[in-house]
């Protein structure tokens, strides 16, 4: 009999294991059931899209005929629950699909504060295309426009938006950009570029209320230290970071922690349920924790690596150092593994208290490491040393060394004589990684 | 100037003949930017995604790619002349 193979959910994780699964059963029946009606499309890339650097149609990678020639079916509804026993989905639309192996690739959802004034139209954020397209429909030139969160989605909709013509005032509760992942340095090369693209940063402020007309938003209150102010706007772009969607594992019993747990080879606590991308907590064998991340390229290998297990193939699940390449500002930065130092522990981002899109919770795993960093001709280069080895690093700008520096970070090499070098006072980092990783 | 014109012109046609566009697959977030951009209609975005090189011999190597990728995927390569000969045509 043929086997029947259930994916939740149409993002990178769940289209990597459909693509897998077809690799090694050539018969298997496959479904892919999402509630997003645009199915599957570059997710990271609707920040482009915001920018108009990229074109609607262009954001979906695959033709239509690819997912016909590999055999997808596709069905576009909410699940009610999962009956893990019965071995079936019950849909929102009454409908009943049975399954032997099912795949939660749920994501994870923005969340939203509890601000009076939250549910009024005109609140947005950024989970999906449907998402930026409300955007961009409300996205009025000359229009005000308030940005609410910290780290990469923050940004992107205060860029998206600026970029649209909205005088954009973003909102910081912190005294700078980010400060769970950049340092100081790092923080005001992104605060001055925003400000140059004509962003009006607004430190130490916190949204008190988002005001409304006829359900519609008007304006906002916001408190700036003890300084109560309201400002008229038509726009409230909110990104405070985001929540594995877990709800259904836990309705069925699953195990579940921050996120749906899954053993090495990405199954649930049922054998025939596994989980990957945002919503599975995984392990992560160089700190013994199981960690949350919100990342492309992982979900991806996550999908494959549940895909092989749910066609029969168990292959552990091997979670790399995570690597993630982001625009900020207008710099390409590449953040690669531990960046958060010990002494930095303290430090809480007030903007970010959890998890966000294109974040990793290993980033802030605080390594007791030694710091070197420089700055030279525009570029940041920031490197976390422990045990004469390279557990981390952030490139921001120039983007040549980012390849090697990734090989070094994810192959433990020791260093030996190059770490007294590095850590020296004035140390040119770039020439010095050139020279080691040359030679 | 008229030095540096020769200059920038000749070592365009050396790219011309001599290198090719290279991505790193671990970067890309397949957004179609490179593809959205490409004068010539390549599909880079595919490239990108399957870790193969663009050894297409309509390449311009004009850089619009490289330049305008948003997360750096892209870069130029030197070929040597045994890999050149690779180019699909297609």
């Amino acid at each position: 009999m043929m086997r029947r193979y259930v994916i939740i959910g149409s993002g990178a994780a769940g289209v990597a294991a459909a693509e897998t699964i077809r690799t090694l059963d050539a018969s298997g029946l496959i479904w892919i059931v999402t509630a997003d009606p645009d199915g599957y499309y570059s997710r990271p890339g609707l920040a482009y899209y915001l920018t108009g650097e990229a074109a609607r149609e262009q954001l979906y990678p695959l033709p239509n005929h690819y997912w016909k020639e590999l055999g997808l079916r596709w069905h576009v509804d909410e699940v009610e629950r999962v009956d893990p026993e019965g071995h079936r989905l019950v849909m929102k639309g009454g409908k009943d699909l049975p399954y032997d192996r099912l795949l939660l690739a749920t994501g994870a959802k923005a969340l939203l504060p509890d601000t009076p004034g939250i549910n009024l139209e005109g609140v947005l954020k950024l989970d999906t295309l449907e998402d930026a397209d409300r955007l961009l429909k409300l996205a009025r030139r000359g229009q005000h426009a308030v940005v609410v969160g910290g780290g990469i989605t923050a940004l992107e909709l205060a860029e998206g938006l600026a970029a649209r013509g909205m005088h954009v005032h973003y909102f910081l509760r912190g005294d700078r950009f980010w400060s769970g992942v950049l340092d100081e340095t790092e923080s005001r090369m992104v605060e001055r570029r925003l400000q140059h693209d004509g962003i009006f940063l607004h430190y130490n402020t916190n949204l008190v209320e988002v005001l409304g007309r006829g359900g519609r938003v008007s304006g906002v209150r916001a408190k700036t230290g003890d300084d109560a102010c309201e400002m008229a706007c038509s726009v409230v772009a909110v990104a405070i970071g985001i929540r594995p969607r877990k709800e259904l594992a836990e309705q069925a019993g699953l195990l579940v922690g921050r996120g749906i747990r899954v053993n090495q080879c990405l199954q649930t606590s049922h054998p025939d349920i596994f989980a990957a991308g945002d919503a599975a907590e995984v392990l992560d064998p160089r700190s013994g924790e199981y960690v949350l991340d919100s990342l492309w390229n992982p979900a991806i290998e996550m999908g494959s690596a549940a895909g092989r297990g749910m066609a029969g193939r168990m292959t552990p699940y091997q979670k790399l150092v995570p690597v993630n390449v982001t625009r900020l500002g207008g710099l390409v930065t590449t953040i690669i593994g531990q960046v958060a130092a010990k002494r930095d522990a303290l430090l809480v981002d007030l903007d970010l208290p959890g998890i966000m899109r294109g974040d990793s919770e290993v980033f802030r795993q605080h390594p007791d490491a030694v710091v070197a960093q420089s700055l030279h001709d525009g570029s940041r280069l920031r490197l976390y040393l422990s045990g004469g080895r390279l557990v981390g690093a952030l490139i921001m700008g120039e983007q040549a060394l980012s390849r090697p520096v990734q090989r070094l970070v994810r192959s433990g090499e020791d260093l030996g004589e190059l770490v007294p070098q590095l850590v020296a006072p004035g140390a040119r980092l770039d020439e010095k990684l050139w020279e080691f990783v040359k030679n | 100037m008229l030095r540096n014109l020769f200059h920038d012109a000749s070592r365009k046609n050396m790219i011309l003949v001599s290198g090719y566009v290279s991505p790193e697959p671990g970067r890309c977030v397949q957004c179609g930017i490179c593809t959205y951009n490409c004068p010539i209609g390549i599909d880079v975005r595919l490239h990108a995604m399957r870790g193969e090189p663009v050894r297409d011999s309509r390449c311009l190597t004009c850089g619009e790619c490289v330049t305008l990728c948003p997360r750096g995927v892209l870069s130029f390569e030197k070929a040597s002349p045994a890999s050149l000969k690779q180019g699909t045509g297609r």
